[in-house]
């Protein structure tokens, strides 16, 4: 396998070919937001937060789908793409309703993180307020659209990890949702097994236990990795 | 330098900041050393005074009332700053803002499967008029400083106060 050399914000890196600038950068300790990312599924650079510059190149590249090359020159916080990270997060903030207070998974949400370490303290653009619905139709699980961020980690681990693909994204733009099987209700999909490995997949409080109360959500980052590991590797490690 | 002037507001929220603040404990004392609390819900001054240095505004704005007094406070105040969610966010305040304008919102709670006197209130110069959308602070006026929380954390409030005294 070809070793390929390139510098990450000025630092002189080894990687394998096959390495995305993502792994790289998290090897080596450089630290890069994301959201839409989940170990153990495909990468789709949906969310745009691991963009970073490439000498060379007038587009931003988001780090999670872009390919390790020799010599390449990547800059991951330079004024404009910490701008450009604020304000997605404040976006997303915008878009739905994410109202921290009463939200199961308050305190221990991926957006709420994101929110604090790319420093918003606030949404400069005007909340939508969408009149969005939450389905609790399944026996043990619920999902609250007004939490929202369409990362589509649900889906893709339903797809790629449990094989069942029983959400989907219906919808375009700003009134995309996820749907189950056909906008059924969850309760009534014949696809779903209740694995509940959308529940630890998802990043905020849309999919969550049913009976979880304001903060109580806490979920197992872990678990995809876990499964995929051992299902691939044969190690039962995180 | 004199005492810091500072003032409290409570528009659209619950008051639960203001409870937090209280809840900053013994620290209460050593502020009181330190500040004058010109105008807040915790003390009897009717109008909003000049000359503030520092007013901490709980709440969202959800009637015109409020955006006349954050729009006074701003004016008479060097450094505003949304104290807690609704102020900050719109929070729960907000979440009425998704059913639609003031009046879908008044008949909803009013008028809708109430069964005792329906009836929207309308006391003009005494109800204050809904706005159409609730707002955070931020869309109403310029605001210096922001203090998360549902409600903010009372260590959260006296870091904030100590930093603010210690930067004068």
């Amino acid at each position: 396998m070809a070793v390929k050399t390139l510098r990450i914000d000025g630092r002189l890196i080894s990687a394998h070919e096959d390495q995305t600038v993502l792994d790289v950068a998290r090897e080596a300790g450089i630290p890069l937001p994301t959201l839409c990312h989940l170990d153990g599924v495909a990468a789709v650079a949906a969310c745009r937060l691991c963009l970073v510059e490439v000498a060379g190149s007038a587009k931003l590249q988001p780090a999670c789908t872009t390919k390790v090359a020799e010599g390449m020159v990547v800059q991951t916080a330079t004024d404009r793409l910490k701008s450009y990270r604020k304000m997605i997060v404040e976006l997303l903030l915008a878009e739905k309703n994410h109202v921290c207070s009463v939200c199961v998974s308050n305190g221990h949400c991926e957006l709420q993180d994101l929110a604090v370490n790319v420093g918003v303290d606030h949404v400069r653009y005007d909340y939508l307020h969408p009149d969005c619905h939450v389905d609790i139709s399944h026996e043990r699980f619920g999902i609250d659209h007004n939490r929202c961020v369409l990362c589509t980690r649900c889906v893709r681990t339903c797809d790629q990890v449990e094989g069942a693909h029983t959400w989907d994204v219906a919808g375009r733009g700003h009134k995309a949702w996820i749907i189950s099987d056909m906008a059924q209700p969850w309760g009534a999909s014949e696809s779903c097994t209740s694995c509940g490995k959308c529940v630890q997949a998802c990043p905020t409080g849309a999919i969550f236990h049913k009976g979880a109360s304001v903060g109580e959500m806490r979920k197992d980052r872990d678990l995809i990795r876990f499964v995929v590991t051992a299902r691939e590797k044969k190690q039962w490690v995180v | 330098m004199g005492r810091l002037r500072l003032a409290t507001i409570w528009l659209g929220g619950c008051s639960g900041c203001h409870m937090s603040f209280l809840d900053i404990d013994e620290f209460l004392i050593d502020l009181a050393g330190l500040v004058d609390v010109v105008y807040s819900p915790l003390v009897d001054t009717k109008v909003y005074p000049k000359d503030v240095d520092v007013v901490l505004i709980e709440g969202a704005a959800a009637s015109e009332e409020h955006i006349d007094l954050a729009r006074l406070a701003r004016k008479n105040t060097k450094k505003v700053v949304a104290f807690g969610d609704c102020a900050v966010t719109g929070n729960v305040t907000a979440m009425r803002n998704h059913l639609g304008p003031a009046l879908v919102v008044l008949e909803r709670a009013y008028l809708r499967d109430v069964d005792v006197r329906p009836g929207i209130p309308c006391e003009p110069g005494i109800v204050p008029v809904l706005l159409d959308r609730v707002r955070p602070l931020h869309e109403v006026i310029p605001v210096d400083g922001f203090i998360p929380g549902c409600p903010p954390p009372a260590k959260r409030i006296k870091e904030y106060l100590e930093s603010t005294l210690a930067n004068r």
